[in-house]
């Protein structure tokens, strides 16, 4: 066999094993979209509960909560960025990183220090290795965060929101969130939300309309926000976990489409090169051939 | 008449249908819930939540913590976790 042959024969194989490793994660994603999409329409009912109640305290309360009330100087503010913990998976974590970006450059045209907290080991090496100050981060969990989790990145969150700015160098006035919406199968945006001090309430199903009740409040309004807000942050960083993990095992499957199919379309090209290179080697053989029984035939003759 | 209760945790909905009577022990101590309630909003303490469902079955759930929220015959209780 030739050396251009054999070349041709080794790449060929090594594209096909690239091919299936592609084709593998493409179908290991795909089903476990369908079970992350699961966890995010689980945990809609208790988020759109919670945001009721939120919604309804707020409103009906005339408490001054420092929650809910957005402070009047502010110095600093967390920004708190959900990315993956592996690779392969397009520009998944990149998309979120670079959102992370704008809202900082945003952020200091106001005049606000940013803080980051990260998510996901993706954002933590992006951070290292431009020898940026973390505030906090958290990986290992990206593609099935559990509520304990959440709960564990709310907590430091809501921590140096209570610490007062001026004074604590931990201390932040608003905090922001970053994640990656998962829309459908197709559409997966990163955005960006203010989550503290409140902003508008968003939620899947819309808030029902009319007035909400006036509640009675048991023991008190402070007491109920003071106990309600921890949770919605929580739920409502746990929530975007899950749209982020979903979106992440949806953008890596397309990644690995792609990749998959590019991988196709390189053994279509390889083999044709190869065919190409055997039929020369033929014709090289055959030609050397002739031209032997030629050079015999003609030496034959002039002897006799 | 009756309560239409929905009992959720983050990560799923625990129990939802209609019920007779509702009782949970909030911060100031154990409350009881009627179809008519007055609006009120709650916060639970740890313990045990009883649904009389109209059926005539009465089932218990340990919860750790949560809220109780009552309006228009419309109850819901958020929990961090259930059992």
């Amino acid at each position: 066999m030739g050396a251009q042959l054999r070349i041709y024969r080794r790449r060929m194989r090594s594209v096909k094993a690239t091919k299936k490793i592609t084709k593998a994660m493409e179908l290991i994603s795909a089903s476990r979209i369908v079970k992350a999409q699961q966890r995010v329409s689980a945990s809609t009912p208790y988020a759109n509960e919670l945001t009721r109640a939120v919604t309804a305290v707020a409103t009906y309360s005339s408490t001054n909560h420092p929650l809910t009330t957005p402070s009047e100087n502010p110095r600093r503010a967390a920004v708190l960025i959900i990315s993956a913990d592996r690779g392969m998976a397009g520009a998944y974590s990149n998309n979120a990183i670079k959102e992370g970006e704008q809202l900082a450059a945003l952020l200091k045209e106001r005049g606000l220090e940013t803080s980051s907290y990260l998510v996901g080991r993706k954002a933590v090496n992006y951070y290292r290795f431009r020898n940026r100050s973390i505030a906090g981060s958290w990986s290992g969990f990206s593609d099935t965060p559990t509520y304990d989790n959440a709960k564990e990145v709310a907590d430091s969150l809501i921590q140096a929101f209570v610490a007062d700015s001026s004074t604590d160098k931990f201390g932040v006035d608003e905090i922001h969130i970053i994640y990656t919406e998962f829309k459908s199968m197709l559409t997966q945006n990163a955005i960006a939300k203010r989550m503290l001090p409140l902003e508008v309430v968003e939620s899947d199903a819309p808030v029902p309309s009319g007035l909400l009740p006036m509640y009675e409040f048991e023991p008190n309004a402070e007491v109920v926000l003071n106990a309600l807000l921890p949770r919605y942050i929580e739920a409502r960083v746990f929530n975007a976990m899950l749209q982020s993990a979903a979106s992440e095992h949806a953008a890596r499957r397309r990644a690995m489409k792609s990749a998959t199919d590019n991988a196709d379309e390189l053994i279509k090209s390889l083999t044709r090169l190869a065919n190409a290179a055997r039929q020369a080697e033929i014709t090289q053989e055959i030609s050397e051939i002739v031209g032997g029984a030629d050079a015999l035939a003609s030496a034959s003759t002039g002897s006799e | 008449m009756s309560l239409n209760v929905e009992l959720v945790s983050p990560t799923e909905r625990v129990w939802s249908g209609q019920a007779k009577f509702i009782s949970a022990r909030t911060i100031e101590g154990d409350l009881g819930v009627l179809p008519g309630h007055a609006p009120l909003f709650g916060v639970l303490v740890d313990g045990v939540v009883r649904i009389d469902s109209v059926e005539g079955d009465s089932k218990e759930f340990n919860i750790q913590g949560g809220f109780i929220s009552v309006a228009n015959n419309r109850v819901s209780i958020l929990t961090e976790s259930s059992k």
